[in-house]
């Protein structure tokens, strides 16, 4: 499992379009299982509304882990992503 | 040859099939299935045709508007196919319930964990749950999306349409209107003549149930309506249609001219709109302003309250549209004959007297925040004039104006950015508005008399009841010489005056409103350019004074 943390910085949080986008990208990596933690609450990156329903918002701290093939290109992937979007 | 006639309350010609406007049906029956796969696969079909349909709109939006506008049904359609969402309902269908029922169920879980979230943004999304799960469940039970399944544009049968109905109407499908029922005011009027298409309305049981996806030429400005028209008819109707083609083209040339009459003389010619989509007819007809957004529109396109970001998405787009011209918006105007379910109004023995507009905007504050904050965030992307509609005291207005600056101080707090110019106006609509209108000019940046309600209250006759024809009468002296003096007082301190109402576009009056002052006529979209050509015909300083010295005359002059 390769993992990183990431502090969110768009100021309407983890938000449907880009929580789309990133459904999508997961799509890609075929075999990988995107996780998204914040506090006590995990959820698979997969599920739009889930995540959505976590309410993470701008200043929050999430770990994102990722599992399967590939684990380190498909993470560094991932966070570039969040860099992009979140 | 079948004719039918009715009134004419849109002009123009329109040839096209006769097609009855389809309601869907609202109650959703809870039933055991026993092949709980076949039932499983309804729900794939359904939900893969949903999505097929979000991506169509999603193109639509994206060519006519841009990537932003595609986001709302980009959105639906990522919830459409989730994965939790999926499983709650392959869960309920399995248990044995129908697709319909558990999409509901499935539906209002959702829409709740959105709803009790503390972030306005997430908050809102439970709509678009609401709204997906609703088109799912809409194409499962055989009901059409905005009423009408054709290929083809049709002319539009319906006994009326009511406001909500219009709003989800499919435009693009339609030629015409006919209507059973329904008033020259009523909003099957109201949306053709924004559209600049034909509409006949009151023609009762001449139309039959048979005569569905027969042709039918439609003439909205003698209320005629031909089946089987034999080649004679056919000619007429079609030269007649030839020649609408040509004074439009005339019109098109007056585009980019002044308001200006022969002796310099000036109005502006603003729009009423109901969405923001309408803002494409405002500029396309050269519109100088809009004069009346009717805000209510919003809610009635919706199935629950419009959250404080759809409404300030929407506010934005109008007022950034229009590119810092101005756009009056009218704050809610709800109740009489706009009902609308989720306000839970109790019903009432004469609603046009009763529980509406601003009222019920001052009884429940906390919905008239929720537009004021919209508003006044808006107001940073162009020239905002904000209206209170339905004004009978000088108390409403002050009342109003208090929690208009709350929310100017909420956002001053929040260093959310507003506009410090924003205009302050009243709707003149009650006759009691219209008398004391010499104190309420002293509270407010200007009036828009409605004048559809002004004639009604004037003349105590229901603009909805169509066999009040010939007492609803808008030329009547009083409702006239109520606007004059509106126009006076208006004038004595310092404030614009306007009409947004049906009388605005009325050419016959054209000359008297502007021998009274009037500064602004609000009209529908496609009355611009003939208003313009009458004002650039009209010579005030010939006719003011026996237009007036009539008006206030005690004798009748003809």
């Amino acid at each position: 499992m390769k993992s990183f943390d990431y502090v969110i910085t768009d100021p309407v949080g983890i938000h449907a379009r880009p929580a789309g986008i990133l459904v999508k990208e997961i799509k890609n990596y075929v075999g990988s299982t995107v996780t998204v933690t914040k506090g006590e609450k995990s959820v698979n990156a997969l599920k739009l509304m889930a995540l959505m329903g976590m309410g993470i918002k701008q200043g929050d701290t999430v770990t994102v882990s990722v599992e399967g093939e590939n684990e380190e290109e498909v993470a560094a992937k991932i966070e570039e992503f969040f860099k992009t979007y979140f | 040859m079948i004719t039918i006639q009715g009134k004419g309350v849109s002009a123009g010609v329109a040839a096209g099939p006769i097609y009855f406007y389809q309601r869907a049906k609202s109650e959703i029956q809870r039933i055991a299935v026993t092949d709980v796969d076949a039932e499983w696969t309804r729900f794939k079909n359904a939900q893969a045709k949903a999505i097929e349909q979000l991506g169509a709109l999603a193109e639509k939006a994206r060519a006519e508007a841009g990537d932003e506008a595609a986001l709302l049904f980009e959105t639906h359609q990522m919830m459409a196919e989730d994965l939790d969402y999926e499983e709650s309902i392959e869960e309920g269908i399995k248990g044995g319930t129908n697709a319909e029922a558990v999409i509901t169920d499935v539906r209002d879980q959702f829409a709740e964990m959105f709803a009790q979230m503390d972030d306005s943004y997430m908050q809102a999304r439970a709509a678009d749950v609401k709204d997906v799960s609703n088109r799912i469940i809409g194409i499962l039970s055989g009901a059409v999306q905005g009423g009408i399944d054709s290929d083809v544009p049709v002319i539009l049968v319906a006994d009326d349409l009511a406001p909500s109905e219009t709003v989800q109407l499919d435009k693009s499908k339609i030629l015409g209107f006919i209507t059973e029922g329904g008033s020259g005011s009523s909003h099957t009027a109201i949306l053709a003549r924004t559209m600049g298409i034909p509409a006949i309305i009151g023609v009762g049981d001449q139309i039959k149930s048979e005569y569905a996806g027969r042709e039918v030429i439609v003439d909205g400005g003698t209320g005629v309506a031909v089946l089987e028209a034999d080649a004679e008819t056919r000619a007429h109707l079609m030269r007649k249609q030839e020649e609408q083609r040509k004074l439009q083209e005339m019109l098109d040339q007056l585009k980019g001219k002044e308001n200006v009459t022969k002796d310099g003389h000036s109005i502006r010619i603003y729009c009423n709109i109901g969405n923001p989509e309408d803002v494409h007819n405002v500029l396309k007809n050269d519109g100088g302003g809009i004069g009346l957004f009717r805000s209510e529109f919003l809610y009635l396109g919706c199935d629950d309250f419009p959250s404080e970001e759809f409404q300030f998405e929407a506010y934005k787009k109008v007022l950034s549209d229009m590119g810092g011209k101005e756009v009056v918006i009218r704050t809610l105007d709800i109740g009489a004959d706009k009902q609308i379910g989720y306000f839970n109004l109790p019903n009432e023995e004469n609603p046009a007297m009763g529980n509406r507009a601003l009222r019920i905007c001052l009884n429940r504050p906390e919905i008239f925040r929720t537009q004021l904050r919209a508003l006044y965030r808006a107001s940073a992307y162009g020239k905002l004039c904000i209206m209170f509609p339905m004004v009978a005291s000088v108390w409403e207005v002050r009342e109003a104006k208090k929690l208009c600056e709350q929310v100017k101080k909420e956002l001053d707090a929040e260093g959310v950015a507003y506009s410090p110019d924003v205009q302050i106006g009243i709707m003149i609509e009650t006759p009691a508005a219209a008398v004391i209108s010499d104190r309420l000019a002293k509270e407010v940046d200007f009036f828009s008399c409605g004048t559809n309600d002004l004639t009604q209250y004037t003349l105590a006759c229901d603009r909805q009841n169509n066999d009040l024809g010939r007492f609803f009468d808008a030329h009547h002296p009083a409702v006239l010489r109520l606007l004059k003096m509106v126009a006076d007082n208006a004038h004595k301190n310092g404030i614009w005056v306007g009409i947004c109402g049906e009388l605005g576009a009325d050419l016959q009056l054209t000359e008297t409103f502007l021998s009274i002052g009037i500064d602004e006529l609000s009209v529908s979209p496609r009355a611009v350019l003939p208003l313009r050509q009458k004002v650039r015909e009209s010579n005030v300083a010939q006719v003011r004074e026996r237009l007036v010295g009539d008006l206030m005359s005690d004798q009748i002059s003809i």
